[in-house]
């Protein structure tokens, strides 16, 4: 696919960057030598504080006033770009280059319709009049491939869907079919489907447009899915390049193999593979590292990686790895692979909801965002609770914990204790029991408090230590529990990583012993190397106190990866509940099967799995549709049925459970046959046809 | 054993992601002091401090002597900013009067403040009903121009220093508690705070002792602005002689009883104008430095 001959478009070397910080600058970019070849894709990879974020807005030129470019050279197609002034660069910006930011809601303006705002970059560039602007945009979105461009022309960017919003922001960058197209992190903060759905578009156009494109993720699976070349960025520095495929499945520096080491991977469980975190943390900015800078963190690190920098050293047809070892990579042996003991589950129910409401707003305006949920926690398992933004799990969440009374239904907890009320009229022993861990520990964790005082409040209140020298004892072996040391107590959250903050976190949960603990994407603020910490650490402190978690995230690998029940949600209602195994397999409810399809995983590359589109965005809980609320977008739509009748639940023979007309036999023979999960490599071919249009399927 | 130690992360001294988020009234002053605007209004504004303090040191002449033979007397180097009516030393009598100021002044806004808080705290925590009724009254008050409420409460209850500081307690209030308020609205919302009442923590402690130590920087910003409006007021009160009364030095004072000699001996009323500029100045600078060290 790409034109391996002729000149780079973008020709980065030996570029330096630091920022200033309190007059002091500080290296966050060091000698990097990279080059994007015409038409081709170049994936950078990292996790946060790498410095991706820096080399895209270097080669956009819209570095903050306090970063230096300390040395080095970037040529853009030839020409300095380093060197080019402001004229020139505004007439490059938006039409030799162009750039497509993390969150598309915010940078698409929020009063000017998506016509008037696409059609500006043609009457800026092009010189075009305002009708034949016009005219070009919807010619551009349908290159997009959003539905109805006429109508998506007219509408506010808060009125499109987050996929279509990143649409509109790529036929906005692509309109003037630049040299350049810079992609930064364009599916995070996206859900699952949307993310797909975006990635299938780049995919597409790479094939339509004959653009470079520098694409940044964290997330190395959509990195492989998208990019031909891949850069793997750490602290600053270049540390391995190569060809996409080869790299990711032949890492050749430890730091590559040791990020593709802690992501659950498909089929993997927590009963049978622990996670690998990468141990310590990324070095401080402006650090003075005067060797490898991976060393302090890498399992084969020898006396000469603390004092001499590694070069470049080729690893095979354009593939370089900073690593002085980097032929012993292959070799480096998977950890202890020792999984934590299960808890015993005995099966007893610690939480059992029934038919729970919550709904906002005021009668006659009012919207359900949990819309009647029944589902059971068994003692010692994990529950996970999946489902897209919107699905009503947080606010099932804050109806669970305390903070929200529900509208209706019944919660309770070992089959005594009503949890349907809010926080103020629950009592001690309930509040001690059932905790809460949230997704950001920068927010959960009080910033003016020391770790110490965190903690102490905690076992104050929950497990009623009064006597301070028995809170300190206590708080040092809560603190322990969680792996951290005697030292952390005195600091303050603002001095910890956000592993670390996370710990704390964990810690002061578990201060009362509590038998049930809610997480709310306790991982998805973190980086993977910390995830897998984090999930590791959960797995241990529930082996060693037999809690259960209500575990909810939006990311299925780590759910599939962690929990024994999973429940999906859509729309305020549960439309899939049972054991893990059965839930991800047909079959199983066609919104699962399309979550499913469109995880994106390091495994399944080679065959590309045909990927289930869902059709527009999902609708708002105010109005729900009638019948199913799925039917509006199922790829497996029967017609008046569905939308006339609320779907019964069906039951298979191991528990599990999904709300739909289409019986389990028949479901799976259609899930099965068309290949939607990966079992049948075969079947390529995606159906889009809705099976039956009868219906009548009983 | 070995497995598990590898997932014990090792820590060094780690920066924030998030780049500096202004943490407490300390950073914000080192902040602050790095920048000029704050630096000179911090400097003028501890001469005054210096000044009401210890005037009874520095200045040459007793505020409240009278010398007949020296009436309206020009500046000269006997009297460097000349003399009033009644023959006083006028540089002693500006040194004096930052006294009378710099009292009424931050006791009222300190008053303000706190009033302002407890209300803020209240009303932003709690909501609903309470959050009603209170704001109402709020915007009840603040529909009144400040000056107006200042002299009918003055005129029935009489002129007094302590009425002086409680009516600019009184009228700030509400202007505080409506910035406390939105500062808290947004804190509520933070994580911290439900983790707070899911371990069963009072009302008042989260108030208290979660949120208020994070909402310290606006607070600080907002009484300084406070403080220069207070001292402002308190002049005004002072010149339309309903404030402080003589034979008091302050500054609002001597202004009102100078201003009929202003053709014929300007620097009576020239020299107490610039000193109560200058502070409010000062006062204003610092604000101002504040702010920017917040918003950085």
């Amino acid at each position: 696919m790409s034109v391996a001959d002729g000149r780079p478009v973008v020709d980065i070397e030996g570029l330096s960057i630091s920022y200033l910080r309190r007059k002091r600058p500080l290296r966050v970019i060091e000698d990097l030598t990279l080059s994007i070849r015409p038409g081709e894709a170049y994936g950078l990879v990292g996790e946060s504080g790498c410095g991706k974020s820096t080399v895209a807005m270097a080669l956009m030129r819209y570095l903050p006033a306090n970063a230096l470019v300390d040395s080095g050279r970037v040529t853009f197609a030839g020409d300095d770009l380093l060197g080019a002034d402001e004229a020139t660069l505004r007439r490059w910006r938006g039409s030799r280059m162009a750039m497509v930011y993390q969150d598309p809601a915010s940078a698409l303006n929020p009063s000017m319709r998506v016509g008037a705002q696409i059609s500006e970059v043609y009457r800026q560039h092009r010189g075009m009049d305002k009708t034949a602007a016009l005219k070009e945009a919807g010619a551009m979105l349908e290159k997009v491939s959003i539905t109805d461009p006429g109508r998506v022309l007219r509408r506010y960017p808060h009125e499109l869907s987050g996929g279509q919003q990143q649409r509109v922001m790529i036929a906005m960058a692509l309109s003037t079919d630049p040299e350049l197209l810079v992609l930064d992190e364009p599916t995070t903060g996206l859900d699952a489907t949307v993310e797909a759905e975006v990635l299938d578009l780049v995919e597409q156009l790479r094939s339509d447009f004959d653009t470079s494109i520098l694409f940044i993720s964290h997330n190395l699976g959509v990195v492989r899915r998208v990019c031909e070349r891949v850069g793997v960025l750490y602290a600053g520095r270049l540390i391995e390049e190569g060809p996409s495929d080869e790299l990711l499945r032949q890492p050749r520096h430890p730091y590559t193999l040791g990020l593709l080491r802690c992501v659950p991977r498909r089929g993997m469980r927590k009963d049978a593979l622990r996670l690998e975190p990468i141990p310590g943390s990324l070095p401080p900015l402006g650090a003075d590292l005067p060797g490898c800078v991976y060393a302090s963190r890498c399992p084969i690190a020898r006396e000469r990686c603390h004092t001499e920098p590694p070069p470049p050293y080729e690893t095979g047809e354009d593939r370089i790895s900073r690593c002085h070892y980097h032929d012993e990579v292959p070799a480096i042996p998977s950890g202890e692979q020792q999984v934590t003991p299960q808890p015993p589950s005995d099966g007893a129910t610690l939480l059992k909801v029934e038919d729970l409401v919550k709904s906002y707003g005021t009668t006659g305006n009012s919207m359900q965002a949990v819309a009647g949920v029944s589902f059971e926690v068994r003692q010692g398992e994990v529950f996970g609770l999946v489902g897209e933004s919107g699905s009503g799990k947080t606010s099932l969440a804050r109806c669970l914990s305390g903070l929200v009374d529900a509208s209706s239904g019944r919660a309770t907890f070992e089959d005594r204790l009503d949890i349907s009320v809010s926080e103020h009229r629950r009592n001690a022993e309930l509040r001690r029991q059932l905790q809460m861990i949230f997704q950001n520990p920068d927010t959960s964790l009080n910033p003016r408090h020391s770790v110490r005082r965190i903690l102490g409040r905690a076992l104050l209140l929950l497990a009623g230590v009064k006597n301070g020298r028995e809170r300190e004892r206590r708080s040092l072996d809560l603190a322990s529990s969680v792996r951290l040391e005697p030292r952390h107590l005195q600091v303050r959250p603002s001095a910890l990583s956000g592993g670390l903050k996370q710990r704390v976190a964990i810690a002061r949960a578990f201060a009362g012993e509590p038998a049930l603990v809610l997480c709310d994407e306790p991982v998805s603020a973190l980086d993977v190397s910390v995830q897998a910490a984090i999930l590791n650490l959960l797995l241990d402190v529930q082996a060693d106190r037999k809690v259960s978690y209500l575990f909810i995230s939006h990311d299925l690998n780590v759910v599939r990866y962690l929990a024994d029940s999973i429940g999906v949600m859509y729309l305020g209602q549960l439309v899939d509940v049972g054991p893990a195994r059965a839930v991800f397999d047909p079959p199983h409810h066609p919104y699962t099967e399309a979550l499913v399809s469109a995880m994106t995983t390091l495994e399944d590359l080679d065959g590309s799995r045909p990927r289930i589109k869902l059709d527009g965005p999902m609708p708002s809980p105010s109005d729900p549709p009638s019948g199913c609320r799925f039917h509006t977008r199922c790829p497996r739509f029967l017609g008046d049925l569905c939308r006339d009748k609320a779907p019964p639940w069906q039951r298979d023979a191991d528990g599990h459970q999904y709300r739909c007309h289409i019986p389990p036999g028949e479901l799976g023979d259609l899930q099965r046959t068309n290949g939607a999960f990966s079992g049948e490599p075969h079947a390529a071919t995606k159906q889009d046809q809705p099976p039956k249009e009868n219906g009548q399927s009983g | 054993m070995e497995g598990r130690d590898a997932t014990a992360v090792a820590v060094g001294p780690l920066p924030s992601r998030t780049p500096d988020r202004r943490e407490g009234l300390w950073d914000l002053a080192v902040a602050a002091a790095s920048s000029k605007t704050f630096l000179t209004g911090a400097v003028i504004l501890v001469f005054w401090v210096l000044m009401a303090l210890f005037w009874g040191i520095v200045a040459p002449y007793d505020p409240q002597a009278v010398d007949p033979t020296a009436s309206l007397a020009p500046p000269s180097g006997e009297h460097w900013f000349g003399t009033d009516n009644l023959g006083r030393d006028v540089l002693s009598r500006v040194l004096a009067g930052a006294s009378s100021v710099l009292t009424v002044a931050p006791l009222g806004t300190a008053l303000g403040m706190v009033g302002g808080i407890a209300v803020g705290l209240v009303t932003g925590y709690y909501r609903g009903l309470v959050d009603d009724v209170i704001m109402r009254v709020v915007d009840a008050l603040l529909a009144f121009p400040l000056i107006i409420i200042a002299v009918l409460v003055l005129s029935v209850l009489g002129s007094s220093k302590v009425n002086v500081v409680l009516v600019i307690g009184v009228v700030f209030m509400p202007i505080v508690a409506r910035t406390v308020r939105s500062s808290v609205l947004s804190e509520r919302e933070r994580e911290y705070v439900a983790a707070a009442r899911l371990r069963g923590e009072s009302g008042g402690y989260i108030m208290v002792s979660e949120i208020l130590p994070n909402i310290l920087s606006p607070i600080a910003v907002e009484a300084t602005i406070r403080l220069g409006y207070a001292i402002f007021t308190s002049a005004t009160l002072s010149f339309l002689s309903l404030g402080i009364q003589e034979p008091s030095p302050d500054w609002g004072l001597t202004i009102s009883l100078g201003r009929v000699y202003l053709q014929a001996a300007p620097w009576v009323v020239v020299f107490p104008a610039l000193a109560l500029a200058t502070l409010v100045v000062a006062v204003n600078l610092v604000a101002d430095g504040l702010l920017q060290a917040v918003e950085e």
